[in-house]
């Protein structure tokens, strides 16, 4: 990732951060994301909780979707749904 | 308590945010989110140095949605009792940025390295003081950060990069330090332990200590699938083995006139009412590569014994204390 | 009351004046100045400043929360968590109990929060001693802290108040450590005139904050859930250098707050230091350069001497961090012979560190004076003014013979 870095006169002092992970996107960790059989999920939001990037949204109709910008392709909602309604695809 | 849903707690909005550099399959990262969605706000968070806070800051960019500060490696619990402590004069003051909050969820978040080892003065420093704040560790079981070396936390017979498994020693020689005991020693309103296949469990006890009026603590086991050596998709399966083995119960201490109450939680209380269910601990050790000498080139079926009987002996005094 | 109408100066009122020694002096402007949080741990000579304190907080004379912590890593450790929250926090140490923080005072400075120390200066173990030298606050040189050093009790207690303003200046924004030797300040009673309360507070007045340009927006320099920013990153090789850089450029700057804020203390109390302070150099011809109580027994040898006909001199380097190093060239450039004093060695180096800086300043000046270098005092030892007059007649015998032949030489000690 290449960025303009500022010189120290226009870095905020005392070294605070100035841009959020949001912008960095870890979605090219992986070679596989998860994919969701809307047709058998329960709605029970595991996936949810247990994807450590927060990669897995509740959507207000109250099922997930996968941002594939963060997804790191772990594989533990596609191991963890309860009701076997995911699975790993390999990217394109 | 006020109860938070599985729900409500999914619909809010992520206080570590997506994009932070931890592993692939991380367990800190869950427990972390999940803990964080417990929080009541206004929120201060503060962390050691260790996995969780190098990959969520490396500058320019951070993770964290709320006020957060790393200072150093042993003293987040120092930290913390700082950051109430000026809270508290602010409040009495009526005065200063913070005094217009009446709650505060001061989270310190540490590793085992940064609470059973070098952090463990500035904790019970500040558990002794009685600081309004939720300690999290955050036990991995290993200095992971710099690349798997035991701590105080590494359970007997595991294999770290300063506790290679050798011709001679097979792994770690001593037994995981009772870190629970020596912190519920000190007479804190709240302890518990937790863990990232639970996340129910995570919310409630995560409010709960926060909601207690003192240090709290919570005891979070968070399977790391480098250190450990299992695939990153078994995270939770090693997590809720731990449980369903009884090497790391489920339960709760709140600390009432004067004496220590425990409490068995529902995973573990089940296994308790029904012994049978109780998984032989050599399931949880066969899925990781850092037991591998335990049963490769020979199952070493005296070590795997004794590990048993360890387990097998704190289970039940952890029975007994709950009155199981 | 206190004022000098014309002026607004409060003059030496002797209801003010009280019988302090150099830590309740300490004690007492701190608890008129009432931070919010005061995070210590005992450490002779410094325990009667956190003795004295507590007492404060429990007659309840202050709000502060007294942090009374298990260690003086955790003591610094908690004033950098008040800080970053916004409050005003103060500790106190000295020796291995600096030792003990050394790691927390560059993240101090680094994270830019004006905490407020008193270091009553001690020999550092070991082998193990209670007594004075500067062993303490020099192995802290290069922390990034901005460094007071004090005479007397009096300029302890005004350094006490000063230190605020200088630290949370916002072209600053640095720690301030004030030194005071041990025992010989720290448990030496002298009269201090003190300033009535609310002129302490209105003179301190509220902490002041920079704003920074966040991951989420603007904010002040401080944790506040309501503009959330993050402290303390894991700052790699792209970033790291810059960080450092806007440090120095802070330090720079407390060489200008430094002596704005100080005249506009003087104009309230009658007493100014700046950076540094000269005694009798106009006409000198030696000048002794050094730091702490040693230059009052210096002064007192400085008129003894001029009695004789002398022309002797001193400087008293009040701030030695920033180093003032165009206000010790201007002043000392025509002598001809300065012996600086070291309370401290650094071992294996050619000089002490104060006579480095010295000689660092004077590197480039065409015109500069020979530079001999005294160390003294170690562990406690008694620096008599017969000492500080041998050193006079070393200063001497260097000038009639035009050059130092010894770097350093160590006065007092047995041989
Ligand atoms: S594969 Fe892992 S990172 Fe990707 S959505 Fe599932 S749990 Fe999250
Ligand atoms: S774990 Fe499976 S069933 Fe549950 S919400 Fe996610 S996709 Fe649906």
């Amino acid at each position: 990732m290449t960025e303009d870095k500022p010189g120290w006169r226009e870095m905020p002092e005392g070294a605070i951060s100035y841009k959020c992970t949001l912008d960095y996107e870890t979605g090219d960790w992986g070679v596989e994301y998860p994919e969701i059989d809307y047709e058998r999920c329960s709605k029970c939001m595991l996936c949810h909780f247990y994807c450590p990037e927060g990669a897995v949204r509740v959507r207000s109709d109250g099922y997930t979707e996968i941002d594939r910008r963060y997804c790191k392709g772990c594989g533990i909602c596609v191991e963890e749904c309860p009701v076997k309604c995911m699975k790993m695809v390999r990217k394109v | 308590m006020s109860d938070l849903t599985l729900k409500e707690a999914a619909l809010k909005p992520d206080l570590l945010a997506s994009g932070h550099r931890l592993c692939a399959g991380c367990g800190e990262t869950i427990i972390a989110r999940m803990i964080l969605k417990a929080a009541r706000g206004p929120t201060i968070a503060t962390s050691a140095t260790g996995c969780l806070e190098v990959s969520t800051s490396i500058y320019p960019y951070t993770a964290w949605m709320v006020p957060w500060i790393h200072s150093a490696f042993e003293n987040a619990a120092a930290t913390a009792s700082g950051i109430e402590a000026a809270w508290r004069a602010m409040r009495r003051k009526q005065k200063g940025p913070l005094s217009r909050y009446e709650t505060l969820d001061i989270i310190a978040f540490a590793g085992d390295g940064g609470t059973y080892d070098i952090g463990l003065q500035a904790l019970s420093g500040a558990l002794e003081r009685g600081h309004d704040f939720t300690y999290v560790l955050l036990d991995n079981e290993a200095y992971m950060n710099t690349g798997i070396q035991r701590s105080g936390g590494t359970p007997f017979a595991a294999e770290t990069t300063t506790s290679p498994s050798g011709k001679a020693v097979p792994g770690k020689k001593e037994w995981k330090k009772p870190i629970d005991e020596i912190v519920i020693a000190h007479e804190i309103p709240y302890a518990a332990s937790i863990n990232p296949a639970y996340p129910m469990d995570v919310l409630r006890k995560s409010r709960k200590a926060l909601e207690a009026d003192g240090p709290a603590f919570l005891h979070a086991l968070v399977p790391c699938s480098r250190g450990w050596r299992f695939p990153p998709e078994k995270t939770i399966e090693v997590s809720r083995l731990a449980v369903q083995t009884c090497i790391f119960p489920l339960y709760e201490c709140r600390f009432l006139e004067g004496r220590p109450h425990y409490e068995l939680s529902s995973p573990s209380l089940a296994i308790a009412k029904k012994p049978e269910s109780k998984k032989p601990v050599e399931e949880y050790l066969r899925i990781q590569g850092r037991f591998n000498h335990l049963f490769r080139p020979e199952m070493r079926v005296d070590l795997i014994s004794s590990i048993q009987e360890w387990v097998d002996n704190r289970w039940e005094m952890l029975k007994e204390k709950s009155g199981v | 009351m206190y004022e000098d109408g014309e002026k607004g100066l409060i003059v030496t009122d002797e209801r003010l004046m009280m019988g302090l020694n150099g830590d309740e002096a300490v004690a007492y402007a701190i608890k008129q100045v009432e931070p919010d949080v005061v995070a210590a741990y005992p450490i002779t000579p410094q325990t009667i400043i956190v003795e004295r304190f507590s007492e404060y907080v429990a007659n309840g004379l202050v709000k502060t929360d007294f942090v009374s912590v298990e260690s003086e890593h955790s003591a610094l450790s908690s004033c950098i968590g008040a800080e970053a929250a916004g409050a005003r926090a103060f500790t106190a140490t000295a020796a291995n109990g600096l030792a003990l923080m050394w790691e927390m005072t560059f993240i101090a400075s680094s994270l830019r929060l004006p905490i407020v120390m008193a270091v009553a200066n001690r020999a550092l173990s070991g082998p193990i001693n209670i007594h004075n030298d500067h062993s303490d606050a020099m192995g802290a040189r290069d922390s990034g802290w901005i460094q007071i050093w004090c005479e007397n009790s009096q300029e302890v207690y005004d350094a006490c108040i000063e230190a605020w303003r200088i630290g949370e200046h916002t072209n600053v924004q640095l720690p301030v450590m004030i030194n005071l030797d041990g025992f010989t300040l720290s448990h030496t009673m002298e009269n201090v005139f003190t300033l009535p309360d609310d002129v302490v507070k209105n003179f301190v007045r509220d902490r002041r904050f920079i704003k920074v340009k966040g991951h989420l927006g603007e904010s002040e320099l401080r944790l506040d859930p309501g503009t959330p920013i993050t402290m303390g990153p894991f700052d790699l090789q792209d970033f790291y250098f810059e960080h450092k850089l806007q440090q120095v450029e802070a330090m720079r700057r407390a060489l200008e707050a430094i002596p704005e804020v100080d005249a506009e203390y003087e104009a309230l109390s009658g007493r100014g230091y700046r950076l540094i302070h000269p005694y009798m150099v106009d006409d000198a011809e030696l000048v002794i350069v050094g730091l702490g109580s040693t230059m009052g027994t210096a002064s007192y040898v400085v008129e003894k001497l001029r009695e004789k006909g002398v022309k002797a001199g001193l400087v008293k380097i009040r701030v030695f961090r920033p180093f003032p190093k165009d206000e010790l060239v201007k002043t000392l450039r025509s002598i001809p012979v300065v012996g600086v004093l070291d309370r401290a060695i650094s071992f294996g180096a050619p000089n002490g560190p104060l006579c480095e800086e010295v000689k660092t300043a004077f590197y480039e000046e065409k015109d500069r004076p020979l530079i001999a270098n005294f160390i003294h005092g170690l562990g406690g030892r008694d620096t008599s003014p017969s000492m500080i007059e041998g050193m006079f007649h070393r200063l001497m015998k260097i000038k009639s013979r035009g050059r130092v032949d010894q770097l350093i030489e160590y006065v007092g000690v047995r041989e």
